[in-house]
């Protein structure tokens, strides 16, 4: 997955998650392009984070610990976050599933 | 750890969050507090959404709408877009950023995220059955 095109609010997850969680595989996604928003929105996002940290952890737990890391962003410009969040050992080079189609939302 | 971060995510939800007139701390008046308190309780099964079951308005809200169906849960549904002040206290009482969201006899379960896992790992069913709830799939469900 090639980062050089990725937006500065793409980046900013991608270092925030790599500080949180020292991810063995790492994959931040904008999908706003798939969204009722304007050309270039950076809302959107789908993260795949491989981590030691979730080892032992439930579901839950471990999609709490992402929003922590990002809750300023998702706070503030980020509308939408799929994750997926694996630990290290049930990780199998599986890839997230993809987003479910947008129905409008009434544009937000 | 968990728990302190936890209330530091709150601390900036809460910065975002529409006040209202009487607010206690953690941003969530007393009222809409109560109100949600009641809402969680009243059904077994309840998703706050984005538009209705019956039409969801985005891909999130229908993919649980869809997972549950499957499994033949009946859910009563709230529809944030047509009450703002729903919208943002259930992201304060919950303490998760999102819709759509899901609560089971008063414990909230997760997301769209949560809900599609738990149905692909099979520990959906599994889930329902502790929990009390008739499931298509599950040992004392109905078929």
């Amino acid at each position: 997955m090639s980062t050089l095109s990725e937006g500065p609010v793409a980046r900013l997850l991608r270092e925030k998650l790599t500080a949180s969680f020292q991810p063995k595989h790492l994959e931040v996604e904008c999908e706003s392009h798939l969204h009722n928003v304007p050309k270039g929105a950076e809302m959107h996002f789908r993260v795949q984070v491989v981590s030691d940290a979730f080892e032992g952890k439930r579901v839950i737990e471990r999609h709490r610990l992402v929003n922590t890391c990002l809750s300023e962003e998702l706070a503030s410009t980020v509308h939408a976050l799929r994750i997926d969040a694996i630990p290290t050992s049930k990780w199998d080079g599986q890839k997230q599933e993809e987003s479910p189609t947008c129905r409008g939302g009434f544009g937000k | 750890m968990l728990r302190l971060a936890s209330r530091q995510a709150v601390g900036f939800l809460r910065s975002a969050t529409y006040s209202s007139a009487s607010s206690s701390p953690g941003g969530l008046s007393d009222e809409m507090r109560k109100k949600i308190d009641g809402i969680v309780k009243k059904d077994d099964v309840v998703v706050f959404m984005k538009g209705t079951q019956q039409e969801p308005a985005c891909g999130f809200s229908r993919n649980v709408k869809l997972v549950l169906d499957f499994h033949n849960v009946k859910f009563r549904d709230y529809n944030v877009l047509t009450d703002q002040e729903l919208r943002e206290g259930v992201k304060v009482y919950s303490e998760w950023p999102t819709i759509p969201q899901v609560y089971v006899k008063g414990e909230f379960v997760g997301g769209c995220d949560i809900l599609v896992s738990m149905h692909k790992d099979g520990e959906i069913s599994d889930f329902l059955d502790e929990k009390g709830i008739p499931n298509k799939y599950g040992s004392g469900g109905s078929k």
